[in-house]
This record gives structure tokens, sequence and C-alpha cells, in this order.
């Protein structure tokens, strides 16, 4: 059975606006059109998609916050606005953007409560809770009040509270927002061990598509409310990454150079960036066409990063 | 039975925790309390005024309308005390904070309704608590069990009949902003109208609160009871014990608004 299953899924909402002085205009906006897709259990998903593409209404059905307009939504078996309360005890979901934890409480007590909240438990919740003391290295702050903590911390702290009940299924909105580099790795490394070890499913969506490509084997697309891509991150490379930049330093500034199957997108001094088809093309070739029009100094190689890749699948939609 | 013994312990904890996160401002808990009892003498003390220009208001003395005050006074600053919060449920929603309740194992009503416990609005109990000692005092009542019994239950009644009718106009926020204020209309405006014996009112705003938004049950039929008074309006005699039925079908009302409006619940952001 798989863990989250979506067959012809839609949300619409019902927006009014105000049209000349007392007239209201209703405009119903589709943020899920028609969504299908289905994840095996164990597997890491990055869910991603600009803004406005449907990606937070998505997780929001799917964790029973909202109700479907349309479809079926199955998650863990179960349906989940009609079975609420059942499927929250068994997922867990952290939203980047708001707190969870007991503003004004220090974040032991925050812990505490749900411990209580969800009934863990108490074997499992102190086996569950020394592990992130030490990965998520807590220790220092577990009786700091929430208010107090800086960021960094209280998304160390919202992660725990999301994974304290041992979810089968966990939904992250956006787990990295606003964290430095150290915090944003262990943060990764959390979740691998716990998709490894515990073969927790885990559905993430991120603008750090850093993030993405670290974690995910199986990445998902959507825009305007539609599924756009649906594979590994290689497939997508493969498929949309086709174009390498090749960078030379001249020995002289000069102007572009001219080269068949490949344009100069950038000129910058003596150093230029030509981009060119990797299928078409090799970098050898393109490197010998340059090299004949005038001296270089040095080259490298850019492969295609994942950003540009997505950026390009956007821009090509827009 | 298990589900409620472990709601209830859960309601203590969280409770509890609400209760040390208040206490770490001493100074203003001890001036908000201070505070409160002040506001619900200056209710009282305009009641006094009117009973200084006459000696009955539509049939009551000022003992009794006291004892009204002072059972609707109790019944509302005990709901004020657990749910006062509610008030805030509009801002949760616009936010879009009500998101974090819907991903809980636990109904969200429950979550709501013990998300906070403002224990400086116990100044208000207070304040009850000495107009009844008044009332008491001033009052000759041929005390028996039924009106012992009747003094006992009515103010856990009042709270009940006083938090559905939060819970359900509290629930407009799921269609609109201006929700806080249309709900206040019916939550301090209830109280308002129950501190008086509602025969003072017009005709239309007696049976309304009779039989509609059922005010009247709070304190006005209860107090007829152990008053041992005839109804100046000659409403029947049972209405004075239909108290803890109206309690329980205006929760049942509450419940199912309440769930409609969880399903009518759009969320906010992206």
């Amino acid at each position: 059975m798989p863990a989250i299953e979506l067959e012809h899924v839609g949300k619409d909402f019902v927006v009014r606006r105000a049209a000349g002085r007392f007239r209201r205009r209703t405009d119903v906006v589709h943020a899920v059109s028609d969504l299908s897709f289905s994840v095996e259990p164990g597997s890491l998903v990055g869910y991603i998609g600009p803004n406005g593409a449907g990606k937070s209404t998505t997780v929001k059905m799917l964790t029973g916050i909202l109700v479907p307009s349309r479809g079926r939504i199955s998650v863990a078996g179960l349906v989940p606005t009609r079975q609420r309360t059942k499927l929250a005890g068994r997922i867990g979901v952290m939203f980047g953007q708001r707190v969870q934890l007991w503003w004004d409480l220090p974040l032991i007590e925050s812990f505490e409560l749900l411990r209580h909240i969800y009934r863990i438990p108490s074997q499992i919740y102190e086996r569950n809770l020394s592990a992130f003391r030490q990965l998520l290295d807590l220790d220092k702050f577990l009786w700091t009040p929430v208010r107090q903590l800086s960021l960094g911390q209280r998304i160390r702290g919202e992660l725990t509270a999301a994974m304290l009940h041992d979810p089968e299924i966990l939904f992250l909105d956006e787990p990295t927002i606003g964290l430095d580099v150290v915090a944003r790795q262990r943060v990764r490394e959390l979740l691998l061990s716990a998709n490894r070890e515990r073969g927790m499913t885990v559905l993430l969506t991120s603008h750090d598509l850093t993030d993405i490509e670290r974690l995910c084997s199986r990445i998902l697309i959507i825009d305007r409310g539609r599924l756009i891509f649906d594979g590994d991150v290689d497939t997508l490379k493969a498929r949309y990454g086709k174009e390498r930049v090749l960078v030379v330093d001249l020995e002289e500034p000069g102007p572009a150079l001219q080269l068949d199957g490949a344009r100069v997108i950038r000129v910058e001094g003596p150093r230029q960036w030509i981009a060119f088809d990797g299928e078409r093309l090799s970098a050898a070739q393109l490197t010998a066409a340059a090299a004949a029009q005038a001296p270089l100094r040095d080259l490298t190689v850019q492969e295609p990063e994942i950003e540009d890749v997505v950026r390009r699948i956007y821009q090509e939609r827009l | 039975m298990d589900e409620v013994r472990n709601l209830l312990a859960l309601y203590r904890r969280l409770i509890e925790a609400r209760l040390r996160a208040q206490l770490q401002y001493r100074t203003s808990f001890a001036l908000e309390i201070s505070g409160t009892v002040l506001i619900s003498f200056i209710d009282f003390v305009a009641i006094l005024v009117i009973f200084a220009n006459v000696q009955q208001l539509a049939q009551w003395t000022l003992p009794e309308v006291a004892l009204l005050y002072a059972i609707s006074g109790l019944a509302f600053a005990f709901t004020d005390l657990a749910i006062g919060h509610l008030d805030d449920f509009p801002g949760l929603i616009r936010d879009g904070n009500f998101d974090l309740l819907l991903i809980r194992p636990r109904g969200t009503l429950f979550q709501l309704l013990t998300a906070d416990f403002q224990v400086r609005r116990l100044g208000k109990v207070l304040g009850a608590l000495a107009v009844l000692a008044y009332a008491l005092a001033n009052l000759s009542i041929d005390w028996d069990l039924g009106r012992v019994a009747m003094l006992v239950v009515i103010v856990p009644v009042g709270v009940v009949i006083f938090a559905s009718i939060w819970v359900t106009t509290i629930c407009i926020a799921f269609w609109s902003v201006g929700a806080r204020e249309a709900s206040n209309a019916f939550t301090y405006g209830g109280q308002f109208l129950s501190q008086f014996p509602i025969n003072v009112y017009d005709q239309w705003l007696r049976r309304f609160l009779a039989y509609i938004f059922p005010i009247a049950f709070v304190a006005y039929f209860p107090a007829l009871f152990i008053l041992g008074k005839p109804d100046p309006i000659g409403l029947p005699d049972w209405l004075r014990f239909a108290s803890p039925l109206v309690a329980v079908a205006a929760a049942i009302v509450a419940s199912a608004v309440w769930r409609f409006g969880v399903r009518h619940y759009q969320s906010a952001g992206g």
C-alpha cells in the first residue's frame, strides 16, 4: 500500500473581491487543478514548485487541514479530513514558518505537553528525546523559553516536536528556511538517518534546492496546480539540463567569440561564459574552436546546477 | 470513561503549564486581578444607582436583582476565566495558525478551549461572590434541598450556556473578519442582559432571550425558583427547571456549528 496516494485531486478557493463601491465579485481560484501521484513507504520525496504553484495547498490536504474540492486522497491508508485525529497520530508535520511550540514555555515543557497530546509511551518518548538531544544538540537551550531561542534553535525544536511520536510519514514545509549552513547540514543528516534507520517516509517542500538534491531520491515538480515532472535528480538534469557552460579566460579582453552551436551568455573583461548543448557538442570540440579564435589562458566547464534546471522549467511554463 | 479521564488529565497539564507561564510576571498579574475586581463592582454600582431612585424594578427588589446579578456574574466570570481567549480565535484563523490545531491528534474544539486559562480574570469571580454574599444576607430565602441544589448546579449550567454562545458566535470567524466584534455583542452583551430581570424588557426581546438566545436560563428562571417568586410575565413554571436541558441543547448546537465551520476553514498563505 502506498504511503501517500492522490487521484485526480483538486482544490478551489472562492475569493471575493471588491468590484465597485458596494458590489463584490466572486472568483474561483484553482489552487490545485488535477493532481495524481503516489509515494511508496520509505521514500524521501522532494516537492517543489514556484510560489503559488499549489505546494502548500497539497501538503495541507494531505495532512487533513484542508478539505479537497475533488478527487481521492489516502495517507497511511486513511482519508485525511475524515480520519484527521487518527491520521495526526501517525504523521509528523512541520511548517518552517509557523510556531508549533508553546511560545512562553521552556522547550522541554513543550515536548512534555506533546508527549501527552500524542499519548507517546514513556519508553519511546525517552528514547526519541535523548536521540534528538544528541543529534540536534538541544541540551544548551532545552530549558530556555521558546520566545528566547534563535531561529536555528527553534527550528531544531520544531523538528523534534514533529518527530517525537515516531511518525510513519513526515511532512516538512520549508524546514531549513533561515538556517545557517551548519544547522542546515545537521537537519539534513537527521532526516537521512530517520529515513534510513526507521524507514520514515518524508515529503519535503523547500526553496533550497540543495536540500532536495542532497536528500531526495525522487522529485515532484508542481506548477499551476499540475504535476509537471516526476523523477530523480539525474533524469531531471538529463531532460532539462542539457546545457553546459564553458568558462574561458582569454589572454586579452576581446569581443564575444562567434562559435557554431554555442553562444556567449556573459562577458566580463577577459572572461567569457559560453553555453552549449552537451549532447551535440563536446567540451573538447568547443575549446578547440574557441582557441582558434583567441589565445586562451584558462578554462573550466560548469555542469548544470539544479537551480538553473528548475529555473528553466519555470520560465518555460510562464 | 477512560477517554474522559485522559482529556481531563491533559487539560490539567495544559492549564498548569499556562499558569507557570503567567506567573512569570507577578506584578502585572496582581494588578490585573485587582483591576477586574474593580470592574465587576462598577457594573453593580449601575444597579445601585437605579435602586437609589426606585424601590422596585419591574417587581424586583434590590437584593433580588443582586441575586440575579451574582448568578449571571459568577457563570460569566468562570466562562471568561476558562475560555476568554476565544476572543483571539479570529486572529488564529486570519494568520492560518489554526493549521497547528488540525495536525494534532485531538479534537480541535478541545484544543482551542484548553489553549489558555487566564487567572487574572479571577477578579470577576471575586466581585460576583461579594455581590452574592450581599444578596443572601439581605434575602430571607426558605432554604430547602431543592433550592440549595439549584444554587450549586446553576453556575456550571450557566457556564455551559455562555460557553456555547461564545463558541457558536466566534465561528463567524470561519467566514468573516469582523467575528470578534460580532461575537462580543452576544457574549458580553448577553451577560449584560442576563443581569436584569427579563420582564423589564420589551416583549420581543423577552421572547428572544427565553426561546432563541437562551440567556434567560442562566439566571432569570433559576432565580425565580430560588426566590419562590411567581413569574411577573406568567411564563410556565417548568421553565425554572429547564436550564440544564437548555445548556445541553446549546452545547450540541455549538459543536455542530463548530464542525461545520472547520470544514469551511480555508487556511492562509500559499
